[in-house]
């Protein structure tokens, strides 16, 4: 692995002008160059775009003009980003060729903050997977070990992370798709309060769910993209109607006193050099003087149910647009009900067909109310369980992913034991809280292994300051 | 609730989902298709036994109002724009095939 610089170093090097964006933007190209092919973490590497936007930035310093907090930090996009005339595919037949005529608002934010866009990352098919196999263009290779998975549905923007090809990346995470990947490949991802990043520009998968967050070397780089792309977006009707988010002024807080839940009820089955980190993690924060509390989450494992069905079932809704009639792929026949279906036998994958199915099935007369209409009041028993558990404590602290990478290939005529990956991230969804995957240390085959940080509606603050401490005590990798 | 996993869905029954999803199956994967989601639905009976009736359902995270803007044009997406990026097109709008469908 090589040395990974992180943001804020390289956009003070090219604000204070002791290094231009456009050599930085060469060294990561030159890295793509060398190891992209064994990992494929991009649908697209947008190379030209990259250049004039680097070239921008240094002219604009040249100029006196301060280009922003992320000067000519080269960022890559999960491919399921509107970019204005650039492809964005959510890694799928039925998008493949599609140039959006917008930008995403995250987009326009982190352009607006002096990023360069080096690519669109892969990803399972519209985000619907653990493992970044369940895509239309091939999967993404784990950077630790390139036999194995990078996890999903944004394995692309982790690989793209961990192997140095963007010194950052944007993922999104409807149960974990942001910070099952981050553990895997060694790398930190926050997925934040639902509504404190726009998701106008962002292809639907689960409206109640989605949400967009950073994927980084490091907590600070985490906190500075969460500062510039969070905050109200008129265009995005689930947005919070706040101002962004203030997360530097946490990171060096002392966790003396701070109540840090540990789940007595926890789902087993997890690697036990898994448990073994987690452990490890809640003595370092005793040791630093927090209090380490029991509490409950009864409900916790009836979360793989309720995600499992809320999610299909909205999935099912939102990917009805795609019929060939606007956009994407059609294939021709006599009329328009038949070119319907038969766009979209032709353009879903496997994975997306089975979720469309079984949200139609779950949402259709006869089986609402023992399927959907059932998932959803599980959904407030989670909801429920954990505003209990926040009275006693500040956060929560459980594995990302119960198990490291695994080899390609294992899981994938597996649905559900693919599924169970999720186990530890979906409650978080499903509640609409903050959370995030902090690398703690090593597992099996000296794989990565990630300690989830959670923490109640709009607690980012308090979140930060506790994954900032791991990160300074994690084992071998103190910064 | 049925008991055993098979019960749980028919081959009848995914097609006829598939008809409502509109998506062309063939019958090797109305098989598969139904087999894979008669285990998933023998795992989600695990919810079966909660006693919900009490419970209100949460559709959402976050306690959101119905958001409305002022009634006043702004600039929208290129018409041009767009439909270069559609299937078809003609005379400014998206051409499909004829709606009234041959097979009724």
């Amino acid at each position: 692995m090589t040395e990974l610089s992180n943001a804020v170093d390289i956009a003070n090097a090219v604000r204070n002008g002791s290094v231009s964006a456009v050599s930085v933007l060469d060294e990561y190209l030159a890295r793509i160059d060398a190891r992209e092919s064994s990992i494929h973490a991009f649908n697209l590497v947008t190379r030209e775009q990259a250049r004039t936007m680097a070239a921008q930035v240094d002219a604009d310093v040249k100029a006196g003009r301060d280009p922003g907090p992320l000067a000519g930090v080269p960022i890559a996009l999960k491919d399921n980003m509107c970019t204005r005339g650039v492809p964005t595919t959510c890694s799928s037949r039925i998008l493949e060729g599609w140039k959006p005529p917008y930008d995403a608002t995250v987009v326009t934010r982190l352009a607006g903050a002096g990023a360069v866009f080096v690519g669109k990352t892969n990803l399972d098919e519209f985000a619907m997977g653990s493992s970044t196999e369940n895509s239309a263009f091939g999967v993404t290779y784990n950077p630790h070990d390139t036999s194995r998975v990078s996890g999903g549905s944004s394995g692309g923007s982790a690989a793209a992370v961990a192997a140095g090809f963007a010194a950052a990346s944007l993922g999104s995470d409807t149960g974990g798709s942001i910070r099952q990947p981050a553990a895997l490949c060694g790398v930190v991802g926050v997925k934040p309060t639902y509504g404190t990043v726009s998701r106008y520009g962002l292809v639907a998968f689960a409206s109640s769910l989605d949400q967009i967050g950073p994927f980084t070397v490091d907590v600070r780089d985490a906190a500075v993209l969460l500062e510039a792309m969070s905050g109200h977006d008129p265009l995005d009707s689930t947005s919070i109607p706040q101002p962004a988010l203030s997360l530097q002024g946490s990171l060096d807080r002392d966790v003396k006193g701070l109540r840090i839940g540990r789940i007595i009820d926890l789902p087993g089955g997890s690697d036990p050099e898994v448990e073994a980190r987690l452990a490890e993690s809640f003595d370092a924060l005793a040791a630093a003087g927090a209090t380490i509390v029991d509490v409950e989450l009864p409900s916790m494992k009836y979360g793989l149910t309720a995600y499992y069905l809320i999610a299909p079932a909205e999935a099912s809704s939102n990917l009805a647009r795609y019929d060939g009639v606007r956009y994407g792929l059609r294939v021709d026949a006599a009329d328009t009900n038949s070119m319907y279906m038969a766009t979209r036998a032709a353009g879903f994958g496997d994975e997306v067909k089975r979720r469309i199915m079984l949200g139609t099935y779950a949402l259709s007369a006869g089986y609402y109310d023992a399927y959907y209409g059932k998932a959803l009041k599980v959904r407030r028993l989670i909801s429920d369980d954990f505003a209990r558990a926040y009275q006693k404590a500040d956060v929560i602290l459980t594995p990302t992913s119960p198990i490291v990478a695994f080899p390609v290939g294992a899981k994938v005529d597996d649905p559900l034991s693919m599924y169970l990956c999720d186990v530890f991230t979906i409650p978080t969804n499903l509640a609409g809280h903050p959370a995030m995957s902090v690398p703690f240390g090593t597992g099996a085959h000296g794989l990565p292994v990630g300690v989830q940080v959670l923490a109640p509606t709009l607690g980012e603050s308090v979140m930060f300051q506790v994954a900032a401490h791991l990160e300074r005590v994690a084992p071998g990798g103190a910064k | 609730m049925p008991d055993t996993p098979q019960a749980r869905i028919s081959p009848d029954t995914v097609a006829k989902v598939a008809r409502l999803a509109r998506l062309d199956v063939s019958s090797a994967e109305v098989d598969r298709l139904t087999n894979q989601l008669a285990g998933m639905l023998e795992h989600f009976a695990d919810i079966d036994a909660l006693d919900l009736a009490a419970t209100e359902p949460m559709t959402q995270p976050y306690p959101l109002v119905n958001v409305m803007r002022d009634d006043v044009v702004k600039p929208s997406l290129d018409r041009d724009e767009v439909l270069a990026a559609a299937p078809a097109a003609e005379d400014g709008r998206f051409r499909v095939p004829p709606i009234i469908g041959l097979e009724g």
